[in-house]
């Protein structure tokens, strides 16, 4: 942190013998403890290749991002680059309020990295993708936090290094302009760019990036494909991974549950389709019973349940639900009731998943449990030739045949 | 893996660093950009604009040239006292606010200096280049009122432009100490303006150096903006100048230059961190 001469003087007053260290930012002394917040990352990423980086907060990423920035120097160790590396750690940075949108979009590029022939070829592009093009003679003091934003992102996003590093820029703007920005990050990707992606977002994480590296306290500790990284994080790292142990689950007492909720769901059991208990793990395209119990506080006629399957990242995949029944029938109920869900088929890639149990009355959602259940889907010769998919999370029904031959015509 | 061609090392770096000239000229587009931004944000949401490049020197030389040639008695050698302290303030304003303005540059950058990589040189020289333009706008008065005077322009005046890129060396090596400086001892923006006042009395703004004693001379050609304003007021005025204390002063310039711009470097390292 910054001090004052004055400070440092009295300093060497006060104990010219002892030479006080000076105290570091976070205002620790370094006598004797240091602070490490990288050690012993090793790691090679090769052309073309989009690499996720997880982790905690203070496990070391934007740090990592620092370096490779050239914003700090390591202390130790070294990094080898080939290419034009651009990085984008925020969104904005040097634009000056009082500056107008045009000239920001000049000052900005030039920040970047981009020389003035690039921006001026690019500069329709980069207002079309903001949007703001009603605005550019604004100083953008006057534009919404949403136009800033947008307008930030898109000179950026317009940058064309060989090598991309990004931290967490996407948590910005709506949801509209985020697709948007995912978008283009795709793009970027599919380019045959090589992107560091830095996110806490871990469905983007899990759509754009094939690979995928852990950092905890400042130690690489996985590094892999994308799928196996997340279940690796959130199981070892975000401390809220509970494995399924048993086939019988208490939804009453499940911390999945939004407060608004009274718990009128009560248990979740699984069951394969030759109703064997399914503690948690079960194969691809294995048949599935569930039977989901709740309790019914006052009669009713109109009532479902749901059961649906999401990524570890949080992505919805595939619900079942009992409206969708076509051979439904009702009656009066109240108190306790269950209702038995039979999935013929399973076809889920080999992979962690979370299920979700619901309950709606009346049409209208009435109790909803997220991650009651984490359910592991194990390998199995789904296609009967010994290999299934890795990537995705489908497993589709499909038949290939190679046509008949057809001789070359020759002109 | 196969040996390719890395184009960029990153390593830890410590002491002393050299000075990339190839990373500066390949980041040229930039320097142009900040002097731009700098120049654009001074005027911007003001009345008068431009004036104000004008007003400065101009109400040193009422105050100087006029309140202190009629009160104290305060004449020199030379047709127009009033023209002879314009002829000097203006350098010494432009010297005066740049140093002040590029020890102040680098905290003013701070989110940029943050999160993304160039080269740190460029904050205050772009700073130190802005206030050229002011420099240029007042030497247009001063030609106006020399014209309004009927003062003839000395022949010398194409040397004019040596003189400006003097100031902008001297400048630029106390500013480049300056600026690294006050990222890690805030508190160096409270002591500028007071040396800098200091300063001016001991350059020779209001008096020729010529009026000093031959010992008071050469201490005071030791100072980079003595030659400076010597040899502006030389430029336009015509008014007579000693080459040693010219040679002296550049000399003293250039080695501040280099000086600060090492010291600059050696702290660049920690900016980030500190800032």
């Amino acid at each position: 942190m910054y001090g004052s001469i004055r400070e440092a003087m009295e300093n060497v007053f006060r104990a010219p013998l002892r030479m006080l260290p000076r105290t570091r930012r976070g205002g620790r002394p370094r006598i004797g403890r240091e602070f490490w917040a990288l050690k012993d990352i090793n790691f090679d990423v090769t052309t073309g290749e989009t690499v996720a980086i997880l982790g905690a907060n203070g496990a070391g990423k934007s740090t990592l991002l620092k370096i490779l920035s050239r914003i700090t120097d390591p202390t130790e160790g070294s990094i080898r680059v080939q290419g034009r590396l651009a990085s984008l750690l925020e969104v904005g940075t040097g634009f000056h309020p009082e500056l107008t949108g045009r000239e920001n979009i000049f000052l900005n590029g030039a920040i970047l990295g981009m020389q003035k022939a690039e921006i001026e070829q690019r500069f329709d592009e980069i207002v079309a993708f903001a949007g703001v093009s009603r605005f550019l003679e604004t100083p953008v003091k006057r534009y919404s936090s949403g136009m800033y934003v947008r307008l930030a992102f898109s000179i950026a996003a317009h940058l064309d290094p060989e090598i991309l590093i990004v931290d967490e820029v996407l948590a910005v703007g709506d949801t509209a302009f985020q697709k948007k920005c995912l978008g283009k990050m795709a793009d970027a990707c599919s380019q045959a760019r090589t992107v560091l992606f830095v996110s806490h977002n871990l469905a983007a994480v899990e759509s754009l990036c094939r690979r995928a590296v852990v950092l905890s306290e400042g130690r690489l500790c996985f590094d892999g494909p994308t799928k196996e990284a997340i279940q690796f994080y959130l199981n070892n790292v975000a401390s809220d991974g509970e494995q399924t142990t048993s086939h019988v689950i208490d939804l009453r007492t499940a911390r999945g549950r939004s407060s608004r909720y009274a718990p009128q769901l009560t248990r979740l059991e699984l069951f394969d389709g030759d109703h064997n208990p399914v503690a948690g793990q079960i194969h691809a395209g294995a048949a599935l019973k569930a039977i989901i119990t709740f309790d019914l506080e006052t009669p009713c006629t109109s009532f479902d349940a749901s059961i649906a399957f999401d990524t570890p990242g949080g992505q919805r995949i595939c619900t079942a639900h009992s409206a969708y029944e076509p051979d439904r029938v009702h009656d009066e109920r109240s108190g306790t009731q269950s209702f038995t869900c039979e999935i013929t088929d399973l076809p889920l890639v080999p992979g962690e998943y979370k299920i979700g149990v619901g309950l709606d009355i009346g049409g209208s959602e009435a109790d909803w449990v997220d991650d009651a259940a984490r359910l592991t889907v194990l390998k199995a010769d789904y296609y009967g030739t010994g290999i299934v998919p890795t990537r995705g999370v489908f497993l589709l029904q499909n038949r290939w045949q190679l046509n008949h031959y057809v001789a070359q015509a020759t002109a | 893996m196969a040996k390719t061609d890395f184009n960029l090392v990153i390593k830890p770096r410590r002491g002393w660093q050299p000075l990339d000239v190839r990373e500066l000229w390949s980041f040229r587009g930039l320097l142009g950009f900040l002097v731009w931004r700098d120049i654009k944000l001074r005027y911007k949401q003001t009345a008068l604009g431009a004036v104000w490049a004008i007003l400065q020197p101009l109400i040193g030389m009422l105050v100087f040239g006029v309140l202190l040639a009629r009160v104290a008695r305060f004449g020199s050698g030379g047709p127009n006292y009033s023209l002879f302290v314009l002829a000097g303030l203006i350098p010494w304003t432009f010297f005066a606010n740049a140093v002040s303005m590029a020890g102040n540059s680098l905290i003013g950058s701070e989110q940029m200096i943050r999160k993304i990589y160039f080269p740190r040189l460029f904050v205050p020289l772009a700073a130190i280049l802005a206030l050229g333009l002011d420099a240029v706008v007042s030497l247009v008065l001063l030609g106006v009122l020399m014209a309004a005077m009927k003062v003839a322009v000395s022949p010398c005046i194409v040397l004019l432009p040596l003189f400006l890129l003097a100031t902008v060396l001297a400048a630029a090596g106390i500013g480049f100490f300056l600026a690294a400086l006050n990222v890690k001892y805030r508190d160096i923006k409270y002591v500028v303006p007071f040396f800098t006042q200091v300063a001016m009395f001991v350059t020779p703004v209001l008096y020729p150096l010529n009026s000093m004693s031959a010992k008071m001379r050469a201490v005071l050609s030791l100072n980079p903006m003595a030659g400076v304003v010597e040899g502006f007021r030389f430029a336009v005025l015509g008014n007579p100048a000693s080459l040693h204390v010219l040679w002296v002063s550049s000399g003293v310039s250039l080695a501040l230059l280099v000086l600060g711009v090492f010291f600059f470097k050696r702290m660049e390292l920690t900016f980030a961190d500190v800032i």
